[in-house]
């Protein structure tokens, strides 16, 4: 299997800027440690990370047969052990079956409903280097934070077409973006939407309750690869390079009051069946520890970047994305499944039959260019996107392509207590 | 297959997943229950001693036999931890099966004041099973209390109907991390099997064995059922799903690349 | 007077296990409640009844 080739010089870097970069890139001595708390991070008392790193170190794919593959298949609740063979190569043949059985259970728990959501990126600077991301601080890109006028114009604009839940994301830039700067989007989103997430850096619990207090009541964050080896080598820089603090977001989010929290792997960046493993395991293990709590999975592919069109998924085709939510469904018949707009319409509009819960619609992971997308009409010079996505279509597009599906869209069932 | 499979509560191992009632039967044919149903745990209630010499069931129990004690009697929290305190000056170990009934005619168990009780006891060290109504939430609280497994009824207290409850007791022995031990209502041991095909833990019995012809062969027979019903748990049941999914379109057709 | 498992007994001023043995309660099988208080086997001796006193003599019986 080929790799990804991640590094790209900018000649925009000076020339001792390009040094670090390279020493950073070449010699693991030079990196901090990745396992070890920054300064001002809050370490929780939790093992849930123990048993989740234990069980996907233990996972030995290539051991499952089909006759297990078949048994998990047949077993009314979902074990541990049946999610791993459904998640081996051995279940591939059995990926209609599988997708049959997910279609069921996703029937039992959501009825025909598809929920609606769009992401509004508010700012894009970034203090990490993660090779992968197009945010990444040697990138070259065109960086933007929205003032609160523009942040309340996005809103606007995004109100009008209709969309009722809002995804607040910024780059990984507490100097830029801080707690108070997106406790305040928070506190505006509220006039224009129902349900508020936020997909930021990490932060400490009592900043996740005056988020909430806000009005933010879900939170994800990605860990991108739970395989720490190799995450070590992708978050070379920063404070997301700290494993153990991000792998916690979850449950200081929940401890500071929010209502559900999401999770995902990005998908192509390491074994994707042990960090779908370990992804799933994230939520059961929280979920059995904070049971009053909503949970949520997503599924993001290695997508192309600015200034690197080369990027891509690997091995994780489309047939392999199928298997993994279809299992994450049978094991977590419960939890929201979210697919982006990563993902094309052919797959969007197939996988929300079998076992995806919500998609985004409208979508622009650029900084302020809503309006643009949606009427044409350029108002300000906006920032770069994160990554490109794969399906553009607008909410009325979506509201309707689902709707043609049999599906029923929903745009909010919430409450905010 | 796993030979080693052992049954742990309260730091003690156990080779058998019955636990035996010695209520409403002659002191004389404990021995051969016991006996007959290999089990390792017997419970006994604590009573007001009478002042005329009569036969003690101590002496009629196997030594290796672990007891446990129960607090039935007991209306709310306080009076069953008074109990429990009685049952274990009276010198046989710390366990201690909570029951608490404020309804003396379906004798159905009080969950919160189990979960009050359950929380004193565990505190003064005792092992504590409480025995409870199958309510999620109750069992969550068990657990936060220190219980040190969890019993659910099958059915009203000597009804002999069975698992009334199942669809309950499967959601505690899916997500509650202590063993679950079916109690009360189990009438056949075709039911405690399937209850230990379902994951329970343990079984315990008393009126099914009480109240049958031939008290040592039921207990016998019991105990074959909950072993029957343990290897198939273990075995990993092959049960085909009647889930009326149809052959119709292929949902995965639309995948590419 | 005493109230012994429910009966009125002249026992104030007696130890626990005079009392145990003057009623005919076998010390090894029973355990003592005394106003609600455990009365530990070792104590039992120490212990003296007082008028008023409220006593319970347990010990085990057959039970689910």
């Amino acid at each position: 299997m080929s790799e990804n080739q991640f590094f790209v010089d900018s000649d925009k870097l000076s020339e001792k800027a390009l040094e670090k970069k390279h020493r950073l890139e070449n010699d693991p001595s030079v990196r901090s440690n990745f396992m070890e708390y920054q300064d001002g991070m809050e370490q929780i008392s939790s093992d849930v990370m123990e048993k989740v790193l234990s069980q996907m170190d233990a996972y030995d794919y290539s051991s499952y047969i089909e006759a297990d593959v078949k048994r998990a298949l047949m077993h009314e609740t979902c074990s541990v052990e049946d999610f791993k063979a459904l998640l081996s190569p051995a279940a591939a043949p059995y990926l209609e079956q599988m997708a049959q059985r997910a279609k069921i259970e996703t029937s039992k728990h959501f009825g025909n409903t598809v929920y609606f959501f769009t992401p509004l990126y508010i700012a894009n600077y970034c203090e990490n280097y993660c090779i992968y991301c197009g945010f990444n601080c040697y990138n070259d890109i065109v960086r933007k934070q929205l003032t609160e006028e523009e942040i309340e114009h996005e809103m606007q604009v995004i109100a009008d077409s209709g969309i009722e839940e809002i995804l607040i994301l910024t780059g990984e830039s507490k100097a830029m973006s801080s707690v108070e700067y997106i406790g305040n989007a928070c506190k505006m989103a509220k006039k224009y939407f129902k349900n508020i997430g936020l997909e930021i850096y990490p932060v400490n619990s009592d900043d996740y309750a005056y988020l909430h207090a806000c009005g933010a009541d879900y939170i994800t964050v990605f860990q991108e690869t739970y395989y720490a080896p190799k995450y070590e080598t992708l978050h070379l820089m920063g404070h997301k390079r700290v494993f153990p603090y991000r792998f916690e977001a979850q449950e200081r989010a929940l401890m500071g009051g929010m209502r559900g929290v999401g999770f995902s792997a990005l998908l192509g960046l390491a074994d994707f069946r042990k960090d779908a493993l370990a992804t799933a395991l994230h939520a059961y293990y929280l979920q059995r520890k904070y049971p009053h709590a909503e949970f949520s999975l997503s599924c993001p592919r290695l997508r192309p970047i600015v200034n690197n069109e080369k990027i891509n998924p690997l091995d994780v085709h489309e047939k392999e994305l199928c298997q993994i939510l279809c299992a994450y469904r049978i094991f977590l018949p419960f939890i929201g499944i979210t697919v982006s707009s990563r993902e094309q319409k052919h797959f969007r509009d197939g996988i929300v039959k079998i076992a995806a819960t919500k998609v985004s619609a409208g979508v622009s992971t650029g900084i302020g260019d809503h309006e643009e997308k949606y009427t044409g009409q350029q108002q300000n010079e906006a920032g770069d996107e994160q990554f490109e996505i794969a399906d553009n279509r607008s909410f009325d597009q979506m509201y309707g392509d689902i709707s043609a599906e049999g599906l029923q869209p929903v745009l909010n069932d919430y409450i905010y207590v | 297959m796993n030979t080693q499979d052992t049954f742990v509560l309260g730091g003690k191992e156990f080779h058998s997943r019955f636990i035996l009632g010695s209520g409403k039967y002659s002191m004389d044919l404990i021995k051969a229950a016991v006996e007959y149903a290999k089990a390792e745990i017997i419970t006994l209630a604590v009573r007001r001693t009478n002042t005329k010499k009569e036969e003690n069931i101590l002496d009629y129990i196997p030594k290796n036999v672990t007891l446990l004690p129960n607090t039935s009697g007991a209306r709310d929290a306080k009076e069953a931890v008074r109990i429990a305190r009685m049952s274990r000056e009276l010198g046989c170990g710390d366990f201690v099966k909570v029951e608490i009934m404020r309804d003396s005619k379906y004798l159905l168990p009080d969950n919160s004041e189990t979960i009050k009780a359950t929380e004193m006891l565990a505190k003064e060290g005792f092992v504590v099973l409480p025995y409870m109504y199958p309510d999620l939430y109750a069992a969550r609280d068990l657990v936060n209390a220190g219980a040190a497994a969890v019993m659910p009824l099958a059915s009203p207290i000597g009804s002999n109907k069975g698992l009334a409850t199942k669809e309950f007791i499967q959601i505690l022995v899916d997500e509650i991390d202590l063993p679950i031990i079916v109690d009360a209502g189990i009438g056949r041991p075709s039911q405690a099997c399937e209850a230990m095909e379902m994951g329970a833990a343990a079984i315990m019995a008393n009126t099914a064995i009480a109240t049958a012809g031939d008290i040592p062969t039921m207990a016998k027979a019991f105990g074959n059922a909950i072993e029957a019903g343990r290897q198939a748990y273990l075995a990993g049941l092959g049960r085909v799903l009647e889930r009326g999914a149809s052959a119709s379109d292929p949902l995965t057709g639309f995948l590419r690349d | 007077m005493v109230r012994v498992n429910g009966q009125e007994i002249d026992a104030a001023g007696k130890n626990i296990e005079e009392m145990l043995l003057e009623q005919g309660f076998e010390k090894g099988r029973v355990a003592v409640e005394r106003n609600e208080e455990i009365v530990s086997k070792a104590t039992y001796k120490e212990v003296i009844l007082s008028d008023g006193d409220v006593v319970e003599v347990v010990s085990f019986v057959g039970g689910g």
